[in-house]
């Protein structure tokens, strides 16, 4: 599989790609890890004129403490992101979810930036981010932005981050001692998933935090659950309400994995064992 | 005379790490794709999105212009110079076959069909230019999935004015082997069991690891093709049949060849078009595939609906199997094509004394990828339905699947054994290999689990899967394959060189792809001919080399090819005796060999292989009436096929909320006869049992309405890797049943396992939840499906009509999720 032909840039920092991003418009095309964006140029779906990689800039790469966040930076491997002690402590859903992407080779060169970035409803990072109410640092010729979560997922393949703009950042509001967990069905191991859910709770049950991975065109919130569970006891009864409504306002794809209705039914199974495992139950 | 007592026991039965190995890992050799000629030109193929339409026009203006670009040719450029893909077994007289082209130039029949070849200085270049042809097409209705084919109102070829192909039928009362099946049922229908059910073999792809690569040198006096191919010898033969280039004009080379499965086991269009165009331009060409168009071009395999009846008495003692296939073909006839399901017909009956028994198979033509052998051909499917139809009829007679196997299978007093197929069974021991098996799964507290279980109401319910299977192969009688309308033999031939300097060249005409026959025949001329395995070189895959062979395919390499060897070391050993006796100045019958050593009885004297091997090198010093060599071939053809047969257990975990099957444990006992090597033979059985386990849980080729091939990539066409198996008990029978038709005692093992594990794997998912009102589930059991199989009655996962179960006329019962896109 060879791609389209295309020129190949290696800024040094954020400024030096958006100068390049801004020259070349929509004929130029962010590379991070590479990891969805070559298949794409390989299958000759995309043929950019000029790919930039962002793997020169080590001001996008690695994890800090900021007060009430941690802060991830874009071109932070997922290897990396799943072995970091501030993620574990502070965004455990995070650590948990990373572990699930793919396999090993795929987790030591695909980005954390660039995972969300590309927005692939089935990808395993969306939902835990929307879970946690991430922020989204976005660098473009005007200065920086922050978007919220809420915002950050347009559709399918389609965020917040505009063509001449570069996501930078994701700022994760600590969940310090929250237990998680992410539920992730798939029929083999290396495979996107067919619905998971992520969950994150305080005590059992205080408050609770549910995403949906592959319930629609973006990775969704389970807010009816969410409602439910706040008081409920961490047992198999006590949860079972809370995720009968997790399907609740979602739309599905069908494809050869599951048709919408069993993709909805998943979800409601899967939101229970998630909240429980997230409980410690 | 059984071979256990012949071996010499020094090589064979070791566990030998395999000689080939590090240079096919690090792929520092020769894979076809590493082979660099001067001023070499790679091809890029333009292929049909469509599944099927005119082509109306193919504008190469732009392509041609592009950098680098030599040539730009379509079929209409060839004509004739193009040659014609081959069917090599027309199952029946009157079979219709339409013709093949490698490159089309009116119409194509499938998507991915190619249309043009762009030719340029580089692989990238000349991809880019493919982009450029321009091909304007008109679009015909497309027949897809055998029922639509069935209805002969769309067609996939109008010329032919059906899409069946062939109708191939066996009957044992018409054979002479056994009696009137519709008999048997009727009776049955009275007064015993009838098992009416419809199996769905769905459609897979062989996805070897090395996508196909071809090169081709036209320079000089000969042409020489390179190709990742398990038949090089069947190449050369339909190369040399069909572009009119004479057989001693063509060396064709398979060198080192990654993973095959059946897959490569064909004469492709891609390498057709490679020759016309390296011959047209008179410079060397390569063509090497990409994934994609690996999946969408090189030919898939099974593809049947199974529509079977058996009948019993009251007490399950089987009576009769009728069995009607109909098999997809795709778009062509292909070179074993129709020939594939019809492996299976003598198969169906298994291990068991069903006293009647009547098979046909109806072929159809579609607008989908050709289909051809994969890995068991013809035999998984006949092993899945009987092994199915043996739990269903366990479960009807309410007795435990294995009581229900002994009750009908051919007890070990009395092989041989002549079925209702009309096949000889020299031998087998069912009853050990079950009791074995049975012993290390540990079936009976697996059972009371699963009752436990059950009564529990868990939500992970327990099932247990058999599979006792029996395979034909060593593929085999040539006069067996002409009886049956084959194109060729099915002997294999070998010879041995003894070098001047006493290391051994063998030469074999099987062409290993992954197999490890380096290192199992060198094991076996280390043991018959007495010399170090070291000294031993296996070489293969080369016409020019190997001037006489048949290729791998069947589980045919070691229990032919092997065969042949052993002949061939004999007969070195005989010539050799006579140049000893010479230089010994001792009468031949005085004369012991051993140990790579000609000793005199009763005295100290003696000379070796090697001295003898220089002694003909020199030739200083020969008998009169001696040819001066000890090299020798051979030429084997077996006299029938070989039947490896195990037992195999399987337990499967279910979740009953989400459908999710995971496999709790495999075991699995093989009677293969003698071993060679035993963890080659390890490897073939878990590569096998992967292999069948990936059709019953994940594997499905499907296309859509249109025809175009949706699970082309392996991110939708699902393999499974280490991650996703567990380990597998792999176990033989203490005292193997040696093949008695052969002097090394061996079976063939390079399918046993993908032949076997189907059937045990989905037997154990239905089990586990056949209380819950479930007797079938199509492959592959995703949790979906499973999920719908269970909820099927409760309302909780509303039922598609078409998955409501029955059995009638053109109203499948298979496919919970039909009408979703994940049926064909
Ligand atoms: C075989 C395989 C299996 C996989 N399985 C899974 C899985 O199970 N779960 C899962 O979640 N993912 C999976 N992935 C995807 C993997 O997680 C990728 O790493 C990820 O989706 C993309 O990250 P990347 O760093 O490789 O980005 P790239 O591929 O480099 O880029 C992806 C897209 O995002 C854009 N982009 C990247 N970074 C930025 C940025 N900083 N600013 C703006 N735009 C940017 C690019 O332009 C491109 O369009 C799999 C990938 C493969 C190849």
């Amino acid at each position: 599989m060879i791609p389209v032909k295309f020129d190949y840039l290696a800024p040094t920092s954020v400024e030096e790609a958006l100068a390049a991003l801004g020259e070349h418009g929509d004929e130029a095309k962010i590379m991070a890890g590479g990891q969805s964006l070559l298949p794409v140029l390989r299958m000759r779906l995309n043929a950019p004129e000029v790919v930039i990689d962002l793997g020169g800039i080590d001001s996008l790469r690695g994890i800090r403490d900021d007060g009430d966040a941690i802060v991830i930076g874009a071109m932070t491997t997922h290897h990396d992101v799943r072995e970091h002690a501030l993620v574990r402590e502070h965004a455990l859903l995070i650590s948990k979810a990373v572990a699930e992407v793919a396999d090993s080779q795929i987790r030591h060169r695909g980005t954390f930036g660039g995972a969300l970035a590309h927005a692939d409803p089935a990808g395993d990072l969306g939902a835990p981010a929307l879970a946690l109410g991430a922020q989204f640092v976005i660098a473009g010729p005007g200065g920086s932005r922050t978007v919220e979560a809420d915002d950050f997922f347009v559709d399918l393949f389609e965020t917040a981050i505009g063509e001449d703009e570069i996501l930078t950042e994701v700022r994760i509001p600590k969940h310090t001692g929250w237990g998680a967990h992410y539920e992730k069905f798939v029929r083999v191991a290396h495979q996107w998933p067919i619905v998971a859910v992520a969950a994150t709770v305080r005590g059992s049950i205080d408050e609770a935090r549910v995403g949906l991975t592959n319930m629609g065109s973006t990775p969704l919130r389970a807010r009816a659950t969410e409602a439910a569970l706040a008081g409920a006891s961490a047992t198999e009864d006590g949860v079972r309400e809370a995720s009968q409504l997790a399907a609740e306002g979602t739309n599905p794809p069908t494809d050869l994995n599951g048709a919408s209705d069993y993709r909805k039914h998943l979800a409601r199974v899967l939101t229970g064992r998630a909240v429980l495992k997230a409980a410690g139950a | 005379m059984t071979a256990t007592q012949e071996r010499p026991a020094a090589e064979i039965g070791k566990d030998r790490r395999r000689k080939e190995d590090q240079r096919l890992i690090t792929g520092r050799t020769r894979w076809t794709d590493n082979i660099t000629l001067p001023g070499m030109l790679h091809l890029a193929m333009v292929r049909s999105p469509f599944a099927h339409a005119a082509i109306t026009s193919i504008d190469v203006e732009a392509a041609k212009a592009a950098t680098n670009v030599v040539a730009v040719l379509t079929g209409r450029d060839f004509g004739d110079e193009l040659g014609a893909c081959i069917n090599a077994w027309p199952i029946t007289p009157d079979q219709k076959t339409p013709p093949h082209s490698p490159m089309p130039a009116d119409r194509v029949a499938f998507a991915g069909e190619i249309v043009a070849v762009v030719v340029a200085r580089s692989a990238a270049e000349a991809r880019d230019a493919a982009e450029l042809v321009d091909v304007e097409y008109d679009e015909q209705p497309a027949v897809l999935g055998i029922k639509n084919a069935l209805e002969d109102s769309v067609l996939a070829h109008p010329d032919l004015g059906t899409n069946k192909s062939a109708l191939w039928v066996f009957d044992s009362s018409e054979a002479g082997t056994g009696g009137d099946v519709e008999a048997a049922i009727q009776q049955a229908r009275t007064d015993g069991i009838v098992i009416e059910r419809e199996y769905r073999q769905q459609r897979l792809i062989p996805a070897f690891m090395e996508p196909r690569s071809v090169v081709v040198d036209p320079t000089g006096e000969q042409l020489t093709m390179w190709s990742a191919t398990q038949i090089p010898h069947i190449l050369r033969f339909a190369l040399a049949a069909t572009t009119g280039v004479p057989e001693s004009k063509i060396r064709v080379i398979a060198p080192d060849v990654g993973g095959g499965f059946g897959g490569k086991l064909q004469t492709t269009p891609e390498e057709w078009i490679a020759w016309a165009v390296a011959r047209r331009l008179s410079k060397p060409v390569k063509y090497t595939e990409t994934r994609s168009e690996s999946l969408v071009s090189a030919h898939h395999g099974r593809d049947q609906v199974q529509t079977l009846s058996l009948a019993a008495d009251k007490d399950g003692k089987v009576t009769g199997l009728k069995v009607h296939l109909d098999a997809d073909l795709g778009a062509y006839v292909s070179l074993v094509g129709g020939g594939i399901p019809v492996l299976g017909a003598f198969m169906f009956n298994a291990i068991y004394k069903f006293p009647s028994y009547r098979f046909e198979c109806q072929t159809v033509l579609t607008n989908s990828t050709w289909t051809d052998a994969y890995r068991g051909a013809g035999r998984p499917e006949a092993t899945y339905a009987v092994e199915r139809l043996m739990d269903e009829l366990a479960a009807e007679v309410g007795v435990d699947p294995l009581v229900i196997r002994e009750r009908n299978w051919i007890t070990h007093e009395e092989f041989p054994f002549t079925t209702v197929a009309g096949l000889e069974y020299d031998s087998g021991n069912y009853e050990a290999a079950t009791a074995r098996a049975k012993e290390v799964f540990g079936y009976d507290a697996l059972r009371a689990e699963q009752g436990e279980r059950r009564a529990r109401g868990d939500r992970v319910q327990l099932g247990i899967g058999v599979s006792t299977f029996t395979e034909m192969c060593g593929l085999a009688p040539s006069r067996v394959l002409g009886s049956l309308d084959y194109g060729a033999g099915g002997w294999e031939h070998a010879s041995v060189r003894l070098l001047a300097t006493g290391k051994v060249e063998v030469v074999t005409g099987t062409s290993a792809h992954g197999q490890g026959h380096e290192t199992a025949f060198s094991q076996i001329v280390a043991d018959r001919l007495g010399v170090p395995f070291e000294d031993v070189e296996v070489l293969h895959g080369d016409t020019q080399v190997a001037h006489r062979g048949l290729d791998t395919y069947g589980s045919r390499s070691l229990v032919v090819g092997g065969e042949a060897l052993v002949q061939a070391v004999d007969k070195v050993i005989d010539k050799a005796r006579h140049l000893a006796s010479h230089l010994l100045e001792a009468s031949q019958d005085d004369l012991d060999y051993g140990g790579g050593r000609f000793t005199v009885r009763g005295t100290d004297q003696g000379i070796a292989i090697q001295e003898l091997a220089t002694a003909t090198f020199t030739g200083h010093n020969y008998p009169e009436d001696m040819e001066l060599s000890i090299d020798a071939e051979a030429t084997y053809d077996p006299v029938n096929f070989n039947y490896p047969h195990g037992t195999h257990l399987c337990a499967m975990e279910v979740d009953t909320e989400t459908g999710a099957v995971t496999m709790r444990k495999y075991t699995c006992c093989d009677d293969i006869g003698n071993i060679i090597n035993p963890l080659i033979v390890a490897g073939q059985v878990h590569g096998g049992l992967v292999q069948g386990i990936a059709q019953a849980l994940w594997e499905e080729a499907v296309h859509d309405d249109a025809g175009t091939l949706v699970t082309g990539s392996f991110v939708d066409y699902l393999l499974p890797t280490s991650a996703d198996t567990i380990s597998f008990d792999v176990l033989h029978t203490e005292e193997p049943s040696v093949c008695t038709t052969n002097t090394l005692g061996t079976k063939g093992v390079g399918e046993a396992g993908t032949i076997a594990s189907t059937p045990a794997v989905v037997n154990a998912v239905v089990d586990a939840v056949r209380h819950l009102g479930v007797d079938d589930i199509q492959m592959p059991c995703t949790p979906e499906r499973v999920w719908r199989a269970i909820h099927a009655h409760d309302g909780d996962a509303p039922t598609p009509e078409s998955a409501m179960p029955h059995f009638e006329e053109d109203a499948p019962n298979q496919d919970p999720t039909a009408g979703q896109g994940a049926g064909q």
